[in-house]
């Protein structure tokens, strides 16, 4: 049963095959019996998630009209705001805080009666692309255990493609849901900025993050996708705008006439050979499947990466600052005597881990009086030339693809100590934060090289989030009937060694 | 080598500047739903988003803005098409996310002016106090330091964090630099924070107590040599919480700085406190390494973009000026410059004029006011306008009193009573049983008694020495429980005695 797709899954649970506690338990066990191997879990909430689960199966023998997905467990990423529930974006500065309130993506999945079966592991803050950054240990990818399951959301994807859970939360500032989607083989989607509301997402970077769904197909990410999205008050950055019909556009998986822009700045040097070859083989699929493949460019792209670590530290070294030990969390040194200062430095000194401090360190001196003009503001700009670089593309082509990312899933500690070349992992992915947009990654199959997964980003306009789940319908449906069954059947099982 | 004011004076020119913060008296904080109600619990008026709980956003108070918009029109500013939020960063316990939502280089109202008039020695004068700039921000949180002598963070034992503050919406109002006002400058800057405070009164934006800190000032002052063209170093003085403060202040730093610059030293660019029993400054922060806030643009809120159409409406909605109001009324009411300030200062203007235009005499309309009521009031300890007494109750009894079926004394029982909550004058009036005794006969009957029981005053009387009268005309004020009408009663006294009655 866990291995159904959540779409599968919510139709047993309605036409009364099986039960959101049965479900629920199985999904328990099977985090029970595998997360000493793969650690995608920071908390799991056995009792919250059956009574949740029980309280589903109250609602549906009562014959109340239940929403799509109603009584299907999900992995939620620690980095959202859930009423009494541990919520520490895996950090130690935030151990023991139990938030007072429900994100507002919470509270639709709640409405949603989605059943939340704990917090999942992540790199500090979202600061990382291998969840190494965890302050509780790092995630391990369930294709191969010594390796990272990518980052930040690691704890999410790993969970997917172990089977510990039919959906899960992520969320994306720089690729945190499309990179550890890629290298797991699962599917995310970061939505466009502002579809999904932050109200309750622990900021890293304000202008940049947008949490978004992450399931094993494209129609479980779209029915997800509806379920969080939507314009909400408390966040004034929300759009106020229908929610795109992206479940809509995933079930008719239709590309015909559809132009496909192949970034060409996203495609060469610097990305392994396995992961050129999957992708120019679903470029071929698309254009069978009626899609016309044109090239476009976007000149500034080669900008993004640089402008993204003046502007994603820059805010995050203001958004990290309330961790002063005051109201909530950690606090370290409070001895007799002990002044405030002392206290707020001691506990930010123990509390937040290296790569942290180290952005805190890169956006506090990039936005310093004398040199904000040169790298804040000047990341400003190449983020409106990103923009435009996207806007001129979209004229040319529906949507725009290239892989997610240059490689796939690398060795754990590989990269711990070079942060550049960690950094590098996310070239492909930033700039659809820069600009806002829609992006998605989907599984395009294995490297031959190393037998890993490899994922294919697809990129929409600002609310024509529906155009990526079309082209990866589209790509998924042909992939499979090339495969003959779901790429992650030839994921181990994990239980074997048990 | 204390310096006289005068001293100072012949040798320096001053230059102001001064910052005023303004609480805005909305239901709700700058960025959240929270209430601001002033003097709650501590912490009992505070949310997630108040308390910068991890992901919590803020969102802009649509009335704040619509309140300095009108700040920024009443002070002839131009509102800006495009502004936006900054986020202003520093780290202290009081400040929840550790960075103050301001307006930073993109503020909402700017290059306004406001006209002072002050006495001078060649009469009055006008001053044009230049407006910079109007921006929105949120206050802080409350610190309270426990212990230590200071009353200050350091060596207090412990701090109390009191969160209720946190976010209620603040408007800043900066002038450009105020040269030319010679030795008036206290006057002038004491002129420009009243003149504010009744512009913002009138707009009805703010509570403007300077005492509960609804209206802070802080007064920059500099000295320069006469006929210099470069600007002296300046001090800001903080914690001046009233309108005599800011005059002694500023007369304070001007003098303290000359002293300074006289005797060969040099002004420190800093922060002061300015102390209320001394009338000096305290120094506080140096500003000497300017603090560095790494302002950026706030990403969790959008601009602010004013629709033209709405700034126009607030604009035609704007009331007439307080001072030329206050001209308007005190010629029309002729009154005396010291009765009109004692009115201001007592804040019974608006009341005043409600009961004047209700029928009374301006003259009476205000003795009762500023005199009986506001006597209660203050016994009390409420505000005027917190009495169960409405200018329509006082508009009645001036009207009795005139058709002579009050007399003042009993005049005075009616508004005892009417705050005391007993009902309406009328229904006053009935229930106690005040009327005025204007019966001739009643009042020959209560004379012929006083005048028997104190048959010797009553014979001084008759022998000429009228003032003797009073102890008579007091008894049969008392006989008659005060109902009578004592110039009556005084006709009717001498004539009964034999003395000419005018």
């Amino acid at each position: 049963m866990i291995r159904n797709t959540a779409a599968q899954m919510a139709a047993k649970l309605a036409s009364g095959e099986t039960t959101s506690v049965a479900l629920t338990q199985a999904h328990l066990d099977r985090i029970n019996s595998v997360e000493d191997k793969v650690h995608a879990f920071l908390f799991v909430d056995e009792k919250g998630a059956l009574e949740q689960a029980a309280s589903v199966d109250a609602k549906r023998a009562k014959g109340e009209k239940l929403s799509p997905l109603a009584g299907v467990p999900l992995a939620l990423k620690d980095v959202l705001a859930q009423k009494d529930k541990p919520t520490t974006c895996g950090s130690k500065i935030l151990e023991g805080w139990l938030p007072p309130y429900d994100s507002t993506v919470v509270a639709s999945l709640k409405k949603n009666d989605i059943v939340i079966l704990g917090k999942t592991n992540m790199d500090e803050f979202a600061m990382g692309s291998s969840t190494e950054n965890s302050a509780y240990g790092p995630t391990h990818n369930p294709w191969d255990l010594s390796r990272i399951p990518g980052g930040s959301g690691g704890g999410s994807s790993a969970a997917l493609a172990s089977f510990e859970a039919p959906l899960a939360i992520g969320t994306d500032t720089g690729g945190s849901i499309r990179q550890p989607a890629a290298v797991t083989g699962t599917v995310g989607v970061k939505p466009t900025y502002g579809g999904v509301s932050r109200y309750g997402l622990v900021a890293f970077s304000s202008s940049l993050d947008q949490a978004g769904p992450c399931a094993r197909t494209v129609l479980d990410t779209a029915l997800l996708h509806e379920a969080i999205a939507g314009y909400d008050p408390k966040d004034a950055t929300s759009i106020n705008a229908p929610v795109p019909q992206v479940v809509q556009a995933a079930k008719d998986g239709n590309v015909k006439g559809m132009k496909i822009g192949v970034v060409k700045e996203l495609n060469g040097d610097g990305y392994q050979p396995g992961v050129r070859a999957r992708f120019d083989e679903a470029l071929e699929l698309l254009a069978k499947a009626g899609a016309e493949i044109v090239e476009v460019s976007a000149p500034n792209f080669e900008y993004a990466l640089a402008a993204y670590y003046l502007i994603a530290p820059s805010e995050a070294s203001s958004n990290l600052a309330r961790f002063d030990a005051m109201r909530y969390g950690l606090r370290v040194g409070d001895v007799d005597g002990a002044s405030a200062e002392a206290v707020m430095n001691l506990t930010r000194e123990v509390g937040f881990g290296k790569e942290v401090k180290r952005r805190i360190i890169l956006g506090t001196y990039a936005l310093s009086s004398g040199y904000y003009d040169a790298y804040y503001g000047s990341a400003q700009k190449v983020r409106t030339l990103i923009t435009q670089d996207f806007t001129k593309a979209f004229t040319q082509a529906d949507v725009l693809v290239s892989p997610t990312c240059p490689t796939t899933a690398f060795k754990i500690g590989e990269k711990a100590n070079d942060p550049l070349a960690m950094y590098l992992n996310d070239i492909a992915t930033i700039p659809v934060n820069m600009a806002g947009i829609g992006g998605m990654s989907l599984p395009a199959g294995l490297a031959d090289e190393d037998g890993l997964p490899v994922g294919f980003q697809i990129m929409s306009p600002v609310m024509k989030d529906e155009r990526m789940y079309s082209v990866g319908a589209a790509l998924e449906a042909a992939l499979l009937s090339k495969w003959g069954a779901p790429l992650l059947n030839r994921a181990p099982t994990l239980e074997a060694s048990k | 080598m204390s310096l006289t004011y005068e001293d100072v004076v012949a040798k320096y020119e001053p230059v102001l500047g001064l910052e005023v913060h303004v609480e805005l008296n909305t239901e709700s904080k700058m960025f959240c739903g929270c209430a601001t109600v002033f003097g709650a619990e501590p912490n009992t008026q505070t949310c997630p988003v108040c308390l910068a709980l991890p992901g919590a956003l803020p969102v802009v108070n649509e009335k704040a803005i619509e309140s300095t918009i009108k700040i920024g029109l009443a002070l002839n500013c131009s509102i800006a098409p495009f502004s936006r939020f900054a986020r202003k960063n520093y780290f202290y316990p009081d400040m929840p996310k550790n960075f103050q939502i301001s307006q930073y280089d993109e503020p909402i109202c700017v290059d306004g002016y406001v006209d002072v008039e002050i006495e001078t020695d060649e009469g009055p004068k006008k001053f044009r106090i230049e407006v910079e700039r109007v921006h929105m921000e949120e206050d802080t949180g409350k610190s309270l330091h426990v212990g230590g002598a200071t009353g200050r963070i350091h060596g207090a034992d412990y701090s109390l964090l009191d969160y209720n503050r946190a976010g209620i919406p603040l408007v800043e109002i900066v002038t450009k630099i105020v040269p030319g006002t010679g030795k008036y400058a206290p006057e002038v800057a004491k002129a420009y924070v009243a003149e504010l405070r009744d512009i913002l009164r009138s707009l009805g934006v703010s509570d403007v107590k300077m005492e509960q800190g609804s209206l802070r000032c802080d007064a920059n002052v500099s000295l320069r040599l006469i006929g210099a063209e470069k600007l002296g170093t300046r001090s800001e003085t903080k914690n001046v919480n009233s309108l005599r403060s800011v005059e002694r202040a500023v007369r304070g730093e001007m003098i303290r700085h000359a002293e300074l610059l006289n005797a060969g030293g040099r002004v420190v660019q800093e922060t002061r406190h300015f102390q209320e029993d001394t009338g000096l400054t305290r120094s506080g922060r140096s500003k000497e390494q300017a603090e560095d806030y790494r302002y950026f643009p706030e990403p969790d809120l959008v601009p602010v973009e004013p629709d033209a159409a709405w700034i126009e409406k607030l604009r035609a909605g704007l009331p007439e000026r307080p001072s030329i109001r206050r001209k308007r009324l005190q010629e029309a009411w002729a009154v005396p410059e010291k009765e009109m300030a004692a009115m201001i200062n007592a804040d019974v203007l608006d009341i005043v004029e409600k009961t004047v235009l209700l029928g009374a005499d301006p003259t009476k309309a205000r003795s009762w006011w500023l005199g009986e009521i506001s006597r209660i009031a203050n016994d009390k300890d409420v505000a005027i306008a917190d009495l169960a007494i409405t200018p329509q109750d006082v508009a009645e009894i001036v009207a009795l009193v005139n058709s002579g079926d009050l007399t003042d004394k009993l005049a005075r029982q009616v508004v005892e009573g009417v705050i005391a909550g007993e009902g309406k004058p009328s229904e006053v009036i009935a229930k106690r049983g005040i009327k005025v005794v204007n019966d001739d006969g009643a009042l020959m009957a209560a004379i012929e008694k006083v005048c028997t029981e104190q048959a010797d005053t009553a014979e001084k009387v008759r022998a000429g020495h009228i003032p003797a009268a009073g102890a008579l005309i007091g008894a049969v004020m008392k006989e008659t429980k005060g109902q009578a009408d004592a110039a009556r009663v005084r006709e009717l006294l001498l004539g009964h005695l034999g003395q000419p009655t005018s």
